[in-house]
């Protein structure tokens, strides 16, 4: 194989050109720019003015910016993400798997959140919080329970927004964990669950034991993506509240836009840009070391 | 997808129905109602004047069919140019991605050379990179060249966000196909090109099929980079038009409705068609990644 001719190579470069154009142009190259940015104060107008690690001390001590208050928002999802909606996901999968009467519907209606724009689900749960209108407040109004509802929306009080904003977060993918739970399900070899069925293994005992290990490495994907994708969340809090009350619903990623495009602080952008990459880059190992040592027990 | 094969088969003989049994049913029945009753509810407003929203008729179907709400959403905002910009930017990033990944994984899977692995392992670090990553760099290398409110903005962005994922699935299918074809194609004399273009291309439509769908659902949903990127009304894709017309609606919802349902009905159309293809498509990415 070493005597391949030179317009071989040639061929291969041309075959992996348009890929490495775009990777090395859109994501590698910015990554390592966004380190460098993060390092300086820059508008975005003038040449970025070195200061160092400054953003960063900025960053993690400014009462204004106050990330803390937006990681612990961001890790509250991912908590909320990884015991309540994974294991309600897991359970509609475990259910599913079962074959009760119209197993295909129920798994291409729980899907079909996951498809649509988080624009219109953002704005049709506006309108189901919304204070007067909405059909969650009829809903309570009708039970008797109407004056649970805050007097300035779901949205809008500082205490329920929160709450609220992630609501709509959890509901949308829960589809999503679903299916990939259910298609590693589908994936036991048939003979597993059979022997441990005649065995005298009850329901219950099948699932935790047979098929729950099986899908483990499923299971993985689906932590790392709950996690990450909370610390990155953006697109329903960015529609539903912007990161309001008075910053109640703040996440890293609003904190971003709004550093970024309102106040043209793009060193500082650039500072919570990396965060998050080093962020999610640790969180992945991390679940990846969790699931490695509880196999190996 | 070996999926028939390996079917989960439950016991023949159906178990006796317990409460139990119809407690976990009604719950399935109840998340499904809880799944669809955003898209109901935007539907059947979307044709409801505002006396039935707010109050006559607030969740039954509409009484009287208002289609002027979707007139009034197609003539006020900009729907049906948003629309189009959305078509526009999801065909050429598909192309794009199409041509790049299956390009990219012939070159590591089926051309030999040291490097292949690597480079495999390389373009994988694409799936966990999140967009913030590039945003900053993006938007001012952009601006420097005057390309931002343009079609590019987004087309290449996605391109390259749909890349990792692209070359992750067209190498499960590419290894499907024989390598026997490879050594026939090159005994007939062909080159590296033409078994590229005549066997292997024609041979990976399948893929092309999960991959389309892929970053066809990826883009026309996205909205950090649209809303970065893009300003001029007449350049906006559905997500950033339809975040923009709901501002101006605030107490009409009937139109909001209209232009919401535009915008996720041909969605929800080629889901009814192709809910198998589009399920195996997300589950082909996440399960091998």
């Amino acid at each position: 194989m070493s005597k391949r001719p030179f317009s071989y190579k040639l061929n291969i470069f041309v075959f992996l050109l348009p890929a490495l154009i775009l990777f090395v142009g859109v994501l590698i190259a910015p990554i390592i720019l966004s380190g460098y940015y993060s390092l300086t104060e820059w508008n975005g107008l003038k040449t970025p003015v070195f200061i160092g690690l400054e953003n960063y001390r900025e960053l993690f001590t400014s009462k204004s910016i106050n990330i803390m208050r937006a990681l612990k928002n961001a890790m509250l999802l991912a908590l909320l993400s990884t015991f309540i909606q994974l294991p309600f996901a897991l359970w509609l999968a475990l259910k599913l798997s079962k074959k009760p009467r119209g197993e295909r519907v129920f798994l291409s209606v729980y899907f079909m959140p996951v498809l649509i724009s988080t624009v219109v689900i953002g704005q049709l749960w506006l309108k189901i919080y919304n204070p007067d209108y909405g059909v969650l407040n009829l809903l309570l109004r009708s039970l008797g329970l109407g004056n649970l509802a805050p007097v300035k929306g779901w949205l809008g009080d500082k205490k329920t927004a929160l709450w609220a904003a992630f609501v709509p977060i959890l509901w949308q993918y829960v589809g999503y964990h679903m299916l990939l739970m259910y298609a590693g399900i589908k994936g036991v070899p048939p003979e597993l669950n059979e022997a441990a069925m005649l065995d005298g293994c009850t329901e219950g005992q099948v699932n935790r034991y047979i098929i729950i290990p099986y899908i483990r490495p499923i299971l993985r994907v689906s932590v790392i993506f709950a996690v990450t994708g909370s610390l990155k969340s953006f697109d329903l809090i960015y529609v539903l509240t912007n990161g309001g009350p008075n910053h109640a619903t703040e996440v890293p990623s609003t904190l971003m836009i709004n550093l970024l495009f309102l106040r043209n602080r793009y060193g500082m952008g650039s500072a919570i840009a990396v965060m998050l990459i080093i962020l999610c880059f640790v969180f992945a190992v991390l679940i990846n070391a969790v699931f490695k040592e509880e196999k190996g027990r | 997808m070996s999926q028939k094969r390996n079917t989960y088969r439950a016991p023949d003989v159906k178990p006796p129905l317990t409460a139990g049994r119809v407690a976990v049913y009604v719950i399935l029945v109840l998340w499904a109602l809880i799944s669809i009753f955003p898209v109901y509810w935007m539907l059947t407003f979307s044709l409801k004047n505002n006396a039935e929203i707010f109050g006559e008729n607030v969740i039954g179907l509409p009484k009287y069919w208002v289609w002027e709400n979707y007139t009034r959403a197609l003539n006020t905002g900009n729907m049906p140019r948003y629309f189009m910009n959305s078509v526009i930017v999801a065909v050429a990033t598909i192309l794009i991605t199409l041509a790049a990944s299956v390009m990219a994984t012939y070159a590591i899977t089926r051309l030999q050379w040291k490097g292949a692995k690597s480079m495999n392992k390389f373009f994988m670090l694409g799936l966990t990179i999140p967009i913030h990553a590039s945003i900053v760099p993006l938007y001012t290398t952009l601006a420097r060249l005057k390309m931002l409110n343009s079609y590019f903005a987004l087309i290449i962005p996605y391109s390259a966000f749909s890349l990792a994922m692209g070359i992750l699935i067209s190498i499960g299918f590419m290894g499907d196909i024989p390598y026997d074809l490879d050594e026939a194609a090159f005994l007939d004399g062909c080159g590296v090109w033409g078994t590229f273009g005549r066997v292997i291309a024609p041979l990976m439509m399948p893929a092309v099929a999960t991959v389309g769908i892929y970053t066809f659902l990826q883009c026309w949903n996205e909205l950090m980079f649209a809303n970065t990127f893009i300003s001029k009304d007449s350049l906006k894709t559905l997500p950033v038009g339809v975040q923009a017309l709901s501002g101006q609606y605030t107490t009409d919802w009937g139109p909001i409705g209209a232009a919401l349902s535009l915008a996720t009905v041909p969605t929800l159309l080629v889901y009814v068609f192709l809910s198998k293809q589009i399920q195996d498509s997300f589950i082909a990415g996440a399960v091998k990644g």
